[in-house]
């Protein structure tokens, strides 16, 4: 199989890497639209400022190649804020894969949102925990597959088509993270 | 609802672990990516790796410790001791460490914080600060404990916070090495002025001390190292102790 990690600077991307070679798979970096449109899966990684990841995504002409893939794309924390249609952090335009705007958590408890929680699946199961670190969330909505709450609540997880997303770090989420990534090496 | 998180801290010493007792008399303590994994095993959230040595020569062998942690270990982990620039920092993030622990040269140079968060995101920065309660209140100590400050520590954690840290890491030095429980009043005081996430450090020696951090010093994690080290408590034990007490953990 071949899994590329789109590399555009973001700051988890040798986590990402790691957590794929411990399941046995050896993705390949690249902001190469050829090796992008020639792989099995992409992922789609993020830490960092919502506004300055577009600059750099604009500047590879990643921003017009991403919405296009036909594969499937799992977008992870920043990664998949930017798949909405605009950030409040950095009040930036993003890619509009999802239909909808990243907000700022109300201080109304300690933000950043840090540290190990479950989230609530469709069917109102309660999935093992994952770790959080984001100040900004995506509303829950039509394409949300896995809630959480804090503060408010807010998309854990999205899908639409082939465009995964989750807010949290499967490559950082111990057993949980790594069924979830094993999950997205299975989907077609 | 999110889980209070237990920490141990690995203090490295050439690739090694080792642990003082009052920042003094190190004894050695294993491999370092082998107790990480140990503890990843047990059920740790969050690992925290102080480089006691670091210094200018020695910060490649830790880019290179941290890059072979980074490949076994699949949950959080801060790496601190001796960073002083974005470089260090830009260095240990791109070798896999989740966070950064800046200490002393924060104190010394408070626009390098903001130059970290602005560069690498508040998320990655955790301000560690050392402080003792004197008769003037609690003092903020650099260089490991051994230099004073005037600092007072709750004027210190909301400047760090206004200039982008996204986490205190407070080590009681009237507490730490004692095995008496950690400092509460201070943690909860502290709690209370900073609206980023608290990391009680200092004086753990039972089980009960980390159910009181929680309730009483309403602490977000809370972090030790020999009486894991010497496996005096075991983290699984201590997580399912804390589950009895109501506080919410990840099991």
């Amino acid at each position: 199989m071949k899994l590329v990690i789109i590399d555009y600077g973001a700051g988890n991307t040798q986590s990402v890497k790691f957590a794929f070679q411990r399941l046995g798979v050896n993705p390949v970096l690249s902001s190469n639209e050829e090796d992008i449109l020639s792989a099995d899966k992409v992922i789609f990684p993020g830490v960092g400022h919502a506004k300055a990841a577009m600059d750099v995504l604009k500047e590879k002409q990643l921003d017009r190649l991403i919405p296009q893939l036909k594969q499937p794309v799992l977008g992870i924390c920043l990664g998949m804020q930017l798949m909405c249609k605009f950030s409040e952090e950095g009040k930036t335009p993003c890619l509009g894969i999802f239909d909808e705007t990243v907000k700022l958590f109300e201080p109304k408890a300690k933000v950043p949102h840090m540290g190990w929680q479950q989230t609530t699946d469709s069917q109102q199961q309660t999935t093992g925990f994952y770790y959080f670190v984001h100040s900004y969330y995506v509303p829950v909505n039509n394409y949300t597959t896995l809630t959480c709450q804090y503060i408010t609540d807010f998309s854990a997880a999205v899908q639409k088509d082939n465009f995964y997303g989750v807010q949290f770090h499967p490559e950082k989420s111990g057993e949980a993270g790594e069924q979830l990534l094993q999950k997205f090496l299975e989907a077609r | 609802m999110l889980a209070k998180r237990i920490i141990p801290c690995l203090d490295i010493k050439d690739g090694r672990t080792v642990k003082g007792v009052n920042f003094e008399n190190l004894r050695d303590a294993g491999d370092a990516v082998e107790l990480a994994r140990r503890y990843a095993d047990e059920g740790a959230d969050e690992l925290v790796f102080l480089d006691i040595t670091a210094t200018h020569e020695k910060r490649k062998t830790l880019a290179t410790l941290v890059e072979r942690i980074a490949q076994h270990i699949n949950i959080p982990f801060t790496v601190g001791g001796g960073i002083g620039t974005v470089e260090d920092v830009n260095v240990l993030l791109q070798s896999g460490a989740d966070k950064v622990s800046l200490n002393s040269a924060a104190v010394k140079h408070p626009a390098l914080i903001a130059d970290i968060a602005d560069k690498f995101g508040s998320q990655c920065l955790v301000l560690a600060i050392d402080a003792k309660e004197t008769a003037t209140g609690w003092k903020v100590y650099l260089n490991g404990g051994r230099l004073a400050t005037e600092l007072d520590l709750f004027a210190w954690a909301q400047q760090s916070e206004q200039l982008g840290a996204g986490e205190i890491l407070f080590t009681s030095m009237n507490h730490d090495g004692t095995k008496n429980g950690f400092a509460n009043v201070a943690l909860r005081q502290l709690s209370s002025v900073v609206n980023i996430p608290v990391i009680a450090s200092g004086g753990a020696g039972s089980m009960q001390h980390f159910v009181e951090t929680f309730t009483e010093g309403h602490a977000d994690a809370a972090l030790a190292a020999s009486i894991f080290h010497f496996q005096e408590i075991s983290i699984r034990e201590l997580k399912h102790f804390l589950q009895q007490h109501q506080i919410p953990v990840r099991l």
